[in-house]
């Protein structure tokens, strides 16, 4: 157990508690401010994996943007405490068969796969990589997805104008 | 590096990262907070024609400590239906996000919390931990002036985020790096080496750059003072308007947490804003150190630079904080979106321009 196992575990912890109180609780501002712990435990992960720019992007997008995107409209909705979220029809016999199903198949999937264990090399700075290849290879993706954004940056902007 | 040196002391990587971590905070954020709380109140007397705190102490030095005393012995008053967990959360969480910027900042060539490559970036990420913090103090004090300041503070936080990122992108074109000690590396020898002026690579790219960094430094300080909430961009702890803002119900250590944390912001922007635009811990005038030829004591002058450098900053903002008068909100919203984007967005094309040429 090394220092890096003992943070692991801690990250893990923090994101699978507070996923749960996430889908659990009758007040979603307090869902809402458990999903944060969630996205930061997910980034600790990511850090833990190497994957450096990937977990700072993870902080900026969904920590500093989806999630107070949230909590904004949250805030500004009427009831909050106590929320009914049930849907009109339960169907418990068909969806505990088919959840069961499921289960089966992805923990044979987990047990039967022959999985190759290497040992993880040193985490290295991955910006550069990312940034070469955005502008080399993966440059009309790129670009693309830029213009994808900003279309509905201006359909957003002349919808909120009519 | 002090992390090997720690290392080397106590055989043991986790007691060096835990102390190294702690380093900051009990050898300068509390000291500095010590000195800013009661400089700001100083600077705030004599500009308006005071004398400030006189009877603690040779001129109120000590006032600070007996106010600490004070806030140590209050009562914790807490409002009836308030949301308890998240109430006492909130002022953690706010002073996290602002400590955690602080692992990313060379303080000199020998110490940096974490020498990673994201520096620059992972600090405005961890910013959106602040945001969340005050949202949620905000909603569980359950006070109307708590919830509007909140709210305002997010938007303002928010907004002017993109113009700092903006600029931050743009030095980072220029610098070809985010780590912040790199690029405090990159601006070494003297003054006019300085990003502000230019950087160190002389030619025609020097000269164009000086007028764009100019505005440059302008833009980033102005709403980087904009994210810590100083005046001018106050509303979100306007006293006329909303009593305290997001912090109204919150009292003894619990408000202090939060004072706290705004001194480590505003030390912290100052910091960022010196790394980027001055040089960082980078003396003006070269080293005594290599004059004399004694090695250890290049690390002591880059301390002191950086730390002169970052209370430079910090005493302007005071400066303009008893100066200026507080915006409104539409202004603020108007300013950030209608001037300080757009001009952001023309520097950024222009560097860029200049640095493909």
């Amino acid at each position: 157990m090394t220092v890096y196992d003992i943070i692991f575990y801690l990250f893990a912890a923090v994101t699978l508690i507070s996923a749960f109180f996430v889908v659990t609780n009758r007040n979603i501002v307090h869902s809402a401010f458990f999903l944060l712990f969630t996205f930061f435990g997910v980034a600790g992960i990511y850090v833990m994996l190497g994957a450096d720019f990937i977990a700072v992007v993870q902080l900026i997008v969904y920590v500093g943007g989806i999630l107070i995107l949230i909590l904004f409209g949250v805030m500004l909705t009427n009831k909050i405490v106590n929320v009914e979220i049930k849907t009109g029809t339960i169907h418990a016999l068909p969806a505990s068969i088919v959840l069961g199903l499921f289960a089966g198949a992805i923990g044979a999937a987990v047990l039967n796969t022959n999985w190759k264990v290497v040992e993880s090399p040193d985490p290295v700075p991955t910006t550069a990589a990312i940034g070469s290849m955005l502008i080399n290879e993966y440059a009309l993706i790129f670009e693309l997805l830029g213009i994808l954004l900003l279309i509905a940056l201006i359909g957003a902007a002349s919808m909120a104008r009519r | 590096m002090i992390y090997d040196w720690l290392y080397s002391l106590t055989g043991s990587e986790m007691i060096a990262i835990g102390i190294q971590s702690l380093l900051p905070l009990y050898l300068f954020i509390l000291p500095f907070a010590l000195v800013a709380v009661l400089l700001e109140r100083k600077v705030a007397a004599h500009m308006q024609d005071r004398l400030g705190p006189m009877r603690v102490g040779y001129h109120g030095l000590l006032q600070t400590i007996a106010d600490i005393l004070k806030l140590l012995q209050k009562e914790d008053t807490v409002a009836a239906d308030i949301d308890k967990k998240f109430f006492d959360l909130s002022p953690l969480l706010v002073f996290a996000g602002s400590y955690a910027a602080f692992a990313a900042i060379p303080f000199s060539g020998a110490f940096m919390g974490s020498n990673i490559d994201l520096g620059i970036i992972y600090i405005v990420a961890v910013t959106g931990l602040v945001v969340a913090g005050i949202l949620m103090g905000g909603w569980a004090s359950n006070n109307k002036y708590s919830l509007l300041g909140a709210m305002r503070a997010a938007a303002q936080i928010i907004s002017f985020e993109i113009p700092t990122l903006l600029i931050v992108v743009t030095v980072i074109m220029i610098t070809g790096t985010m780590n912040l000690y790199t690029m405090s590396e990159w601006q070494t020898g003297y003054f006019w080496n300085w990003l502000i002026l230019g950087g160190p690579d002389f030619g025609i790219a020097k000269i164009l750059f000086i007028p764009l960094m100019l505005m440059a430094f302008l833009i980033i300080f102005l709403s980087t003072l904009a994210e810590v909430n100083r005046t001018p961009f106050d509303i979100p702890e306007a006293e006329s308007e909303i009593v305290a803002g997001y912090h109204t119900e919150y009292s003894g250590m619990k408000f202090a947490m939060f004072f706290l944390a705004e001194y480590a912001n505003m030390f912290a922007v100052s910091a960022i804003v010196s790394a980027l635009f001055f040089g960082g811990y980078q003396s003006p005038f070269g080293y005594l150190g290599n004059l004399l030829e004694i090695g250890w004591l290049i690390p002591i002058e880059q301390f002191f630079w950086f730390t002169a450098k970052g209370v430079f900053f910090v005493l302007v903002q005071m400066w303009l904080r008893w100066t200026l008068p507080r915006f409104r909100v539409d202004q603020l919203m108007s300013f950030c979106w209608k001037y300080l984007i757009p001009i952001s967005f023309v520097i950024l094309l222009l560097v860029g321009l200049i640095t493909v040429l």
